[in-house]
């Protein structure tokens, strides 16, 4: 009962995020100077034209009524029309989502690696020079944005020693056999290493640059609670079983460890997720956040909108999987 | 123990120095600008495009860092680019913490519904990725400089109001501010007499790291061409257009970029530095 | 000859002159249970630790030998070092809430030492385990293998804990202070079932405690320790009816009875103190000049 009256709640509060997010941006960007029909079409167009199309948009009617208008279309799975590319918004945005959603996993799993053999090994080696070292380039990784760790990878790994591609999603002349728009699951999928590998190598300077600082974030928090837990008696009761250093820190303190750190990760990501607008942009590459600044410059109003709300479920959605996640990894909340 | 404690004092101190004393020296280079470069910034010459800097062979002499596709002299952009630079990080970081802290403390202290509504407000800006938020607003406010450090404000405020409101509310509830209300101050006036002070040390810091973020925010929002004016020396609108000629002169956005990344670390080392100073555990 | 065997043992806050332990020696007889007493900071903690070779980083052992059934463990590798602690020797903790996992369920807890280090197989360390609970009175030791440490009452950890540390048949244990951090009821059930498992099992044990009256019940000798350095070894019998030194004569009278634990306690007398401190120094003396 009561954990049903807290998901209830959670879910009702959710709502009212998300309900606010698309009144600000529905009406911020109705302020935008620049009219998006005129920008449609070819010069020499005629009144009667432009308001036509004006009509046509909805975008006659007053601010709150178009608001009104939208609200009722979005409740019915309709996002409205891209006045860019005379599509619907819904469609090009789930064209979009999976390419930005294994950029964004692909820079967890990268984040969490790197992260965590940090953690690890500043463990492992405590009080020693190599600690000192993690530190200091954690402090590093973590005082400069995802931006600027982009420009350095592709000063680094495209120009000074061009090891990957900085440019797109996949080399375009590529024969694609794709279904779906999840490349990299598809191509593992259909077992086309060599697609994979091309495909890999596009998304890797992106994700690196994406998961640099939550690394360092888990780097940082994980290793301050694993050196908290190595105190702990349940730990040195390990060391006396005859349980090496490596085995002790893995399976007897890991497991306490990552909890407190798994709650700032999960806000943490969801910054990662924001990030990948611009470091989209830096690498040309096809996912969401790249459309959405096309959509800004265009204009495009009704892309824009759905942008922003799809990652604001986004970010939503995730906070509230790792909550859940939280909840199964903690044995005292598992059997309660 | 002593040595220990001495020796953390000493890395913190180094650590201090050495942001700050890069900060003061884009401050005076900022200031002395138009001194230091011996030419201007929009100062073109084409037949001098594309000049390496002084070290490479094929330098124009007086040009020491090189010059861009047009002929400007690099040294004397990013000097003015610094301008630029940190009159962002001062106004937007400053009105972001006065914004952020008063609503945060507001919040944290009074409690009641003025805390449901502006921690609801603070749920709502969670959701908004923030770069495309502050790409809408340049959209919407038209490129300049005001519309750089309002779009800041209005994105950021929150980093402060969280933070200052989770220590207001640890304040609120010790015994010290009830005392004083009972010794005849008003909410208000307790609000900032008492709460105030206590909370400050953490807003410097806050503010610190958000000079920091507001000179990226400046070079992402120059870098998608929406800052101030092509024209206008900016580090990131510098950077994004020695991106096109990168393979033919690399120092064209080599050097916007260290000098990019010395400051915005420079920023936020001083920010953890003073934490750290301010933290009565290792005071 | 003794099981456990430690000479000359001199412990230094690593890198400093600190000293935690000066010159100790003792011998543990095997079967036998031996006290370590002394008050806090006497350094008796630091004597199991350095057994057991769980001294934390900043401490380091500066010369000394510890004799393990005729070979120094500190001579091993630190590999080879943990074998044969896991094969020999095991640890009986202070603190039951601290001293199990909390997110690990309790049956692999007791059996991952016979299944990692001795290379039994799961389902004979599980019967094992099982045997050792139904040893240590818990009642329905199948649905507490399969509980999580939170879920248990700190009695039941601590004897959790015993049966752990009886597992692979050691021939040591050290048990360090295991009755302290208990209600005063329990504690003299833990530690009947000590003597109990200690009896049957024909272990060696050493007793880490600050608790006379506990010595008098389970121990047949004991090591008085002062400031890292043993002023009296000696078995009980003949402590309790003489002890030797100043220090032990004022530590005894210290303690509360059993029989009368309203009776006034004397507390150690300034000049015993200034003695035995003069002691300490001498044996610094020693150990520089040695």
């Amino acid at each position: 009962m009561q954990i049903l009256r807290s998901l209830l709640f959670r879910l009702a509060s959710t709502a009212v995020t998300l309900v606010g997010v698309a009144v600000i941006v529905f009406f911020v960007i109705r302020v935008v100077p620049g009219d998006p029909i005129a920008m449609m079409l070819p010069p020499g167009a005629t009144e009667e034209d432009i308001a036509r199309l004006t009509a046509l948009y909805g975008l006659d009617k007053s601010i709150p009524e178009q608001f009104f208008i939208w609200a009722g279309g979005v409740l019915q799975g309709d996002f409205g029309t891209s006045i860019t590319a005379r599509r619907p918004v819904l469609d090009l945005v789930l064209g979009r989502l999976p390419a930005t959603l294994e950029l964004s996993i692909m820079a967890l799993v990268i984040a969490v690696i790197l992260g965590g053999v940090a953690a690890l090994t500043g463990t492992r080696e405590r009080g020693t020079k190599v600690e000192a070292g993690i530190d200091v380039a954690n402090g590093m990784a973590l005082s400069v944005p995802d931006f600027l760790w982009a420009l350095i990878l592709i000063l680094l790994f495209g120009v000074a020693w061009p090891v990957f591609h900085i440019s797109g999603r996949v080399t375009p002349s590529l024969d694609l056999p794709f279904v779906t728009n999840f490349y990299l699951f598809e191509s593992l999928l259909r077992l086309r290493f060599d697609l994979w590998a091309d495909i890999v190598s596009h998304m890797f300077m992106p994700a690196l640059a994406l998961a640099i600082p939550l690394a360092a974030i888990i780097g940082q928090l994980l290793k301050q609670s694993l050196k908290e837990t190595m105190h702990l008696d349940y730990v040195t009761l390990s060391r006396t079983k005859g349980y090496g250093e490596n085995h002790v820190i893995i399976r007897e303190a890991l497991p306490n460890a990552i909890l407190p750190t798994l709650t700032l990760v999960g806000v943490q990501f969801t910054f990662l997720i924001g990030g990948t607008v611009i470091i989209e942009r830096l690498f040309s590459y096809e996912g969401l956040g790249n459309m959405a600044i096309d959509a800004v410059i265009n204009r495009d109003l009704p892309l824009i909108q759905g942008i922003v709300i799809l990652f604001a479920v986004i970010f939503t959605v995730v906070n509230l999987v790792v909550d859940l996640t939280y909840a199964l990894l903690n044995p005292r909340l598992r059997h309660a | 123990m002593l040595d220990g404690r001495s020796q953390i004092r000493r890395k913190i101190g180094l650590r201090l120095w050495l942001s700050g004393g890069w900060l003061l020296i884009l401050v005076l280079a900022a200031v002395f600008a138009p001194l230091l470069s011996p030419h201007g910034p929009l100062e073109q010459d084409l037949f001098l495009g594309r000049m390496p800097p002084f070290w490479v062979s094929g330098a124009e002499p007086g040009y020491y860092l090189g010059t861009d596709s047009l002929g400007r002299d690099l040294l004397a952009r990013i000097l003015y680019g610094a301008r630029v630079a940190l009159i962002v990080a001062l106004v937007a970081g400053s009105i972001t913490a006065l914004v952020g802290s008063t609503l945060g403390l507001l919040a944290g202290y009074l409690r009641g519904w003025v805390d449901v509504v502006i921690s609801r407000l603070i749920d709502i800006w969670m959701a908004f990725p923030p770069v495309l938020f502050s790409i809408l607003l340049i959209a919407v406010l038209g490129p300049g400089l005001v519309s750089i450090i309002i779009a800041i404000v209005v994105i950021d405020w929150t980093r402060f109001a969280r933070v200052v409101r989770a220590e207001a509310m640890a304040q609120g509830a010790m015994d010290y501010p009830a005392s004083a209300q009972i010794a005849g101050r008003t909410r208000l006036s307790t609000m900032i007499v008492e709460i105030l002070p206590n909370v400050l040390p953490t807003i410097v810091v806050l503010l610190t790291l958000e000079m920091g973020i507001a000179v990226i925010v400046e070079a992402i929002l120059s870098f998608v061409n929406l800052s101030i004016s092509t024209d206008d020396p900016t580090w990131g609108g510098m950077i994004s257009e020695g991106r096109t000629s990168i393979h033919q002169a690399w120092w064209i956005m080599v050097f916007p970029l260290v000098t990019l990344f010395l400051t915005v670390l420079s920023f936020s080392q001083f920010g953890e530095g003073l934490k750290d100073r301010f933290d009565p555990v290792l005071r | 000859m003794s099981y456990l065997k430690i000479s000359n043992l001199t412990v230094n806050i690593a890198g400093t002159s600190a000293r935690l332990l000066r010159d100790v020696s003792l011998n543990v007889e095997a079967g036998e249970v031996h006290g370590l007493v002394g008050e806090s900071g006497a350094g008796k903690s630091m004597i199991g630790k350095a057994v057991l070779g769980t001294l934390p980083r900043a401490i380091e052992i500066v010369s000394g030998a510890i004799e393990l059934d005729g070979t120094d463990l500190l001579k091993l590798s630190p590999a080879e070092h943990r074998k044969r602690l896991g094969q020999s020797c095991a640890l009986i903790p202070q603190d039951p809430l601290t001293a199990l996992n909390p997110s690990r369920r309790i049956g692999p807890q007791i059996t991952d030492r016979l299944t990692d280090i001795l290379g039994w197989d799961t389902k004979h360390a599980r019967e094992r385990a099982a045997e050792l609970l139904d040893e240590v009175q818990i009642p329905d030791p199948q649905r507490v293998l399969c509980s999580y440490p939170h879920e248990l009452s700190g009695g039941m950890r601590q004897r959790i804990l015993i049966a752990s540390a009886f597992a692979a048949e050691p021939k040591l244990i050290v048990a360090d202070e295991p009755t302290t951090a208990l209600d005063v009821t329990v504690q003299k059930q833990i530690l009947k079932l000590i003597k109990d498992m200690q009896q049957r099992h024909n272990t060696a044990l050493l007793f880490v405690t600050h608790d006379l009256g506990v010595v008098s019940k389970i121990c047949q000798s004991l090591s008085v320790l002062y400031a890292g350095m043993v002023v009296e070894a000696t078995d009980v019998r003949s402590f309790f009816r003489e002890p030797a030194h100043a220090y032990s004569r004022a530590l005894l009278a210290a303690t509360p009875k059993y029989t009368d634990p309203e009776a006034s306690l004397t507390p150690v007398p300034e000049e015993v103190i200034a003695a035995v401190r003069a002691e300490v120094e001498a044996a610094d003396q020693r150990l520089r000049h040695g």
